[in-house]
């Protein structure tokens, strides 16, 4: 390398390969990037974000949110479940006594342990599900289950200590961030992960949470947002948007705390932030909600 | 004075005024970049601290402090540095002394107004390109201004050979205009691309900035000034070259974490790269002892070669955290935890800083003509920068890796995690305080050597004006 024109050429080939790498490359690939549908289903995901939160979106970046909060769950993989809904005209223990039979196949070996324990503790209640099995095994054993007179469903599950702490029900995927502008994924978690706080929570607890956070999580290392809010003296009428704070965090008697626009654009934002829906390339059954428990 | 010592006074002479005006921007923003870092961290011993002051916000606060360390501290001191090695290497006055005069004020107004943007909730949501539009435009403009200037200089060496710590300087000029352009048309443009493609943007951007780019010039400079300060050649050429090559091919793929929302492509690429980057790493470790050693001892009471030496050295343990963030099986522990901003505060103070701090006290007193006013508490600085760095980062990195291991197991509730995080937190800003201490340090030699120059100058100037006028005598 004796002279500047060697170096530069040496350093145009090797920096512009990163470039064509993680610039050019990413714009062709992901750049073109379509809604998608939801996966055994004709809905489009994700649907662009309502206007409110849209304007919080930008609020949440102006206050660098991203600084504390991930916006991505991460997942270790997918086992397969077998959910048992009828047993047809078959009597529990002769069930568990086919199982029996069944498990001695050689492609059951490998999972035969642990199924074999969780249908002896099965007290014949349905639905009974039966988890930990990978895609052949469970596919295998669903066949010869309907063939035996009795109803059963795959269902598939993502795994991984991000899941089990329900932050979300699978994986953060590219698609999940098509609407967003900035798109701010965080890279620590000094606070929980946000992927999935939209169907977490409810409008209320975000901005009593935002306003005072130890009044709701204890000992929450999150600072207060109060000037998010603005404290006023209550007029004629109380206003519809004060918040209904426990005592300790209330404002003195004759006051009253109302959220700026700031404040509710960030929490229609956050509750804008459900990334639950099962797609191609990060496949979940969907569990059947239970509408009596938000 | 012989010949040789002539021309390089005249050298340092010729840089005197751009460097006075690089450093002294840098060595302010350093200190308020460190007070604003301490202002975050607040929010974890008081969390309503600024609840009701959206200005210092933690997230405003932090943003601003990592970009006034970026941009306000380690770039224009890095541009000072390799101008004066430039002209130095060149033997060459430096070209065009007025170009990177007028370039420092317009970089160091461009800070502020980035600054003053981030504290107003402006900033772009960009992590390291928080600056708004207008300030990274004026950041670019200067940058190339500058650029100009030191290739002025550096096409009129009279040498013509090329020195190792070219190499890493030519590549880091050429380096800069190139990501900070993309980054700012493809993200903040009227038309920014859309989705992750703008997070797989970033993350290249903010590892060639923040890893490839400081490690250029600072490694360069370390090139410069071990041989010069150990007084023997680098040990040696061609395991530079190599570590040259490598760095550049494997560096500036890396930055796509482990588990990012994108193709798996991408993230399985950073990680063969930050595999491979070992090699320079390693050979770049060897180069700093081999050129070093037998003089350790010696030197070791200068503040220039310690500063350098202990550089060279936190760049490598640097570099091996990100290769430890890379690794598949690693990475699960140390992703979304303290340790990241361990392995970037770092490369920023114990590498960068370092390291610089080292050469600005070499250059400095040369090019100015003074000595600084309190020389001995470059040593002082030292010393204390060292203390901080160890009470800054080691909580942070073992910090990191009790939250990663915690976060894998979902029996612990993540309330109970954040508050283990906090004792960490608190040692933390301990470290931080010294390091501002040393931090003022430096600004007070930096200003008192420019209040020294600028006296000397009001002084010559009074003279001038003082002195009586050559008068001739009119004949009646």
């Amino acid at each position: 390398m004796k002279t500047g024109f060697r170096v530069f050429l040496a350093a145009f080939i090797a920096l512009g390969a990163s470039w064509c790498g993680f610039v050019l490359a990413p714009v062709l690939q992901l750049g073109t990037e379509k809604q998608t549908t939801v996966l055994n289903s004709s809905d489009i995901y994700p649907e662009q974000r309502p206007g409110a939160a849209t304007l919080g979106l930008q609020v949440y970046r102006a206050n660098d949110c991203a600084a504390c909060h991930t916006t991505q769950v991460r997942q270790d993989g997918v086992t397969c479940q077998i959910s048992l809904t009828s047993l047809g005209k078959n009597e529990p223990a002769e069930f568990k006594k086919f199982i029996a039979s069944l498990l001695e196949l050689p492609q059951f070996r490998a999972c035969s342990n642990s199924v074999t324990a969780e249908f002896q503790a099965w007290n014949g209640e349905l639905p009974e599900t039966v988890t930990n099995l990978d895609a052949d095994e469970a596919g295998d054993m669903i066949q010869h289950i309907n063939a035996g007179g009795c109803k059963a469903e795959v269902q598939v599950v993502a795994t991984g200590a991000d899941i089990a702490r329900g932050w979300g029900s699978r994986r953060s995927v590219a698609e999940d961030f098509l609407w967003d502008d900035p798109v701010q994924l965080g890279d620590i978690r000094v606070g929980p992960d946000l992927a999935n706080v939209g169907a977490r929570y409810d409008l209320n607890w975000q901005l009593q949470h935002l306003y005072a956070p130890q009044s709701l999580v204890k000992n929450s290392a999150m600072p207060p947002f109060r000037f998010l809010f603005q404290v006023r003296k209550i007029g004629s009428t109380p206003s519809p948007d004060a918040l209904n704070l426990p005592a300790a965090f209330a404002p003195p008697a004759g006051y009253e705390v109302v959220p700026t626009d700031d404040a509710k654009n960030l929490a229609a934002y956050l509750l804008s932030l459900r990334a639950d829906v099962p797609l191609y390339d990060a496949p979940f059954t969907r569990e059947i909600v239970d509408t009596n428990n938000p | 004075m012989n010949e040789n010592e002539k021309i390089d006074s005249a050298v340092d002479a010729s840089c005197r005024v751009p460097l006075l005006a690089l450093f002294g921007g840098a060595a302010l923003w350093l200190v308020v970049g460190l007070a604003l870092a301490i202002v975050a961290s607040l929010t974890f011993h008081k969390p309503d601290m600024f609840a009701d002051c959206p200005w210092l916000t933690y997230g405003r606060a932090l943003a601003a402090a990592n970009d006034l360390l970026l941009y306000g501290f380690c770039i224009p001191t890095g541009l000072g540095v390799m101008l004066w090695i430039f002209a130095r290497l060149s033997q060459a006055e430096l070209c065009l002394p007025l170009v990177p005069i007028a370039a420092a004020n317009i970089w160091h107004l461009g800070v502020l107004i980035g600054t003053v943007a981030i504290l107003i909730g402006d900033s772009t949501g960009f992590m390291w390109l928080e600056f708004p539009r207008g300030s990274s435009v004026l950041l670019f403009a200067a940058f190339l201004l500058i650029a100009i200037s030191a290739f002025a200089t550096f096409g009129a060496r009279r040498d013509r050979e090329l020195q190792p710590a070219h190499w890493f300087l030519l590549a880091a000029v050429f380096w800069f205009p190139w990501i900070y352009s993309t980054a700012n048309l493809l993200l903040l443009a009227s038309h920014p691309v859309r989705g992750v493609t703008q997070a797989v943007i970033d993350w290249w951007f903010s590892n060639n900035m923040v890893f490839v780019w400081l490690a250029l010039v600072g490694i360069g400079t370390a090139f410069y000034f071990l041989p010069k300060l150990a007084g023997r050649p680098l040990q040696n050429r061609y395991y530079a070259l190599f570590a040259f090559w490598t760095f550049i091919l494997f560096g500036t793929w890396c930055g796509i974490p482990h588990d990012a929302p994108v193709p798996a492509w991408l993230p399985a690429s950073s990680a063969v790269a930050s595999a491979l980057l070992i090699l320079p790493l390693f050979i770049i470790e060897f180069i700093g002892w081999r050129t070093a050693w037998g003089s350790v001892k010696s030197k070791w009471d200068s503040g220039p070669f310690c500063f350098v030496g202990s550089g060279v050295d936190f760049f490598f343990l640097s570099g091996l955290m990100l290769v430890a963030m890379a690794c598949p099986q690693i990475s699960r522990a140390t992703e979304f935890t303290w340790f990241g901003p361990a392995q970037i505060q770092l490369q920023f103070l114990g590498f960068f800083a370092m390291t610089m701090f080292g050469a600005v006290y070499y250059i400095l007193p040369r090019t100015a003509g003074f000595d600084f006013p309190f020389p001995k508490l470059a040593r002082v600085q030292f010393w204390i920068s060292l203390f901080g760095l160890a009470l800054f980062i080691l909580p942070l990195a073992i910090g990191g890796v009790e939250q990663g291991m915690k976060l894998q197991n979902s029996q612990i509730p993540f309330a109970d995690i954040s508050n283990s995080m906090l004792p960490y937190l608190r040692v933390s800003t301990t470290g931080q305080l010294l390091l501002l201490l040393g931090g003022l340090i430096f600004a007070l030699n930096v200003f008192g050597l420019t209040l020294k120059w600028k006296m000397a100058v009001l002084k010559k100037l009074l003279a001038a004006i003082k002195a009586p006028l050559e008068t001739e005598e009119v004949k009646a």
